[in-house]
């Protein structure tokens, strides 16, 4: 079965990735956790995603395209306009994803128990959809 | 859709007392036992249940505990019930935790747990599962699955006793709790003191497992003088008492294995000879992965490293992190440096505990 693993951070944790100091520690980290995922075989495919302020957010409303910035809160959109300010720093946000080809949801859950982020922010593990029948 | 005898079940507590006795007995359990503040609260309790229990099993001579917890134990450890339920079926029915709280303990998604529960209780029923003790000749084999299922939920608990969410704290606390409550009622059970003077003593260790800055602290380097003395000398005590009835067993040579270690805090140094010699025998008993791995740590340590690194090899538990954080030992002291820092990465990848993690991760650049 597949699932979709993804790891949410907060603001504080993306900043960990370019923290002279503590970048080499938080990133071999998810390295080695990668690297047993990739040598047990489960990986399908997957990625880490660059920061959220690097984010654009696309709506379409009665035929008006209306684009956000990624860092700002997806909050109500009037006209357009952003209604909500920047994010907090414990707000979570999607940091990475996998496509595990795992036998079951307790396989899946132990693997993303494993993830950094489990530890210090949160990791959601999701059942891919399967094909839509035709 | 639930079947209706399953969704049933899972309402009797609200529509009191049913026909069916075990079901009786379940919620009285509950009664007695849950609804109540726990940790600090349950051991007060504990202690009081604990003497009276042993004074009843003092006044009754033949034995017959008039305790319905043993006979729930017994019921949650039936053969016919899914391994992996007991020790969550123990927990609801004996100690009163919500499934909410026991999926939380065993990792599982609330739901998941819930189902497994009312599955659980409907096989309980379905199968006729009696709800008698079972009968003298029976009772080593159906002893064993109860202790092996608290010994599962102590493991879960060690494992996640740091865990920076306070919902895993407490579950190591909850299984010794259900050992003493089996070693009360059943003072002649051997491998159940075994099996508490094993966890006592790894509580007696818990408070040296981080150093003051919250990181993980290996065993080698723990700090003797931070190892709690009086439930090592409990643990003592508990394994002296066992041995008098001279039927060895998984749960006491593991228990003895931590006596050993509990000897550095008189010694300083660790008899790695002896614990080489009594993993020897527990691999008789119980060859299970971990017991082969701890077997394979315990040789490195004692001088034997290409010994430690074959046996490792022929189990090729390639998704067990201890297999790959032992095998990386195994391989320093080999002086084979880059597989051992391959090793150690490949540990810290499979590991759920961030110390541990940053451990290993400095190990593989030391």
């Amino acid at each position: 079965m597949q699932y979709m693993i993804l790891f949410n951070e907060t603001a504080r944790d993306f900043a960990l990735r370019s923290d002279p100091t503590r970048a080499p520690a938080h990133m071999g980290a998810w390295a080695a956790y990668i690297d047993a995922m990739a040598k047990a075989g489960i990986i399908v495919h997957g990625n880490g995603l660059m920061p959220p302020e690097t984010g654009t957010i696309v709506r379409v409303r009665n035929g008006v395209r209306s684009l956000q910035d990624g860092a700002l809160q997806d909050g109500a959109l009037q006209d357009g306009a952003v209604q909500d300010g920047p994010y907090a720093d414990s707000k979570e946000q999607v940091g990475g994803y996998f496509i595990l080809e795992v036998p079951d949801l307790d396989t899946a859950l132990e693997w993303a128990a494993r993830s950094p982020s489990a530890s210090y922010a949160s990791t959601e593990v999701r059942p891919v959809m399967p094909p839509m029948p035709q | 859709m639930p079947r209706a005898s399953a969704w049933r079940w899972k309402t009797w507590p609200a529509r009191g007392i049913p026909a069916r006795p075990e079901a009786w007995l379940l919620t009285a359990a509950r009664r007695v036992l849950g609804h109540r503040a726990r940790h600090a609260q349950v051991r007060n309790v504990a202690a009081t249940a604990l003497a009276q229990l042993a004074e009843e099993a003092q006044s009754n001579p033949a034995g017959a505990t008039p305790d319905h917890r043993l006979n729930l134990l017994f019921v949650c450890a039936h053969p016919a019930i899914d391994p992996a339920i007991q020790a969550p079926l123990m927990l609801q029915a004996v100690l009163g935790l919500d499934a909410a709280r026991i999926a939380a303990c065993f990792l599982v998604p609330p739901a998941a747990m819930g189902q497994r529960l009312v599955r659980a209780k409907a096989k309980i029923r379905d199968a006729g599962i009696g709800f008698a003790l079972p009968a003298p000749a029976d009772l080593p084999p159906r002893l064993d699955g109860v202790l092996r299922a608290i010994y599962a939920a102590y493991g879960t608990g060690w494992d996640e006793a740091f865990a920076a969410e306070s919902r895993h704290v407490g579950l190591a606390e909850e299984a010794v709790w259900l050992a003493r409550l089996v070693v009360a009622l059943l003072p002649d059970a051997a491998e159940a003191k075994g099996l508490l003077a094993l966890m006592l003593h790894c509580e007696a260790r818990r408070p040296a497992r981080r150093d003051g800055s919250g990181a993980f602290v290996p065993l080698a380097r723990q700090d003797t003088a931070r190892w709690d003395r009086p439930m090592m000398e409990e643990a003592e005590a508990l394994l002296r008492e066992a041995a008098r009835a001279a039927t060895p067993g998984r749960l006491q040579l593991e228990a003895a294995i931590q006596s050993v270690h509990a000897e550095r805090t008189a010694t300083g140094r660790t008899d790695w000879q002896a614990i080489v010699a009594l993993y020897g025998l527990l691999a008789q008993l119980s060859p299970t992965v971990g017991v082969q791995v701890a077997r394979a740590a315990a040789l490195a340590e004692a001088g034997d490293p290409a010994p430690s690194l074959a046996l490792l090899d022929a189990l090729a538990a390639t998704d067990y992190q201890p297999w790959w954080a032992c095998r990386a030992r195994a391989l320093t002291l080999l002086g084979r440096r880059a597989e051992a820092q391959a090793a150690f990465r490949h540990a810290a990848g499979l590991s759920t505990d961030p110390a541990v993690r940053t451990w290993l991760l400095a190990q593989a650049e030391a």
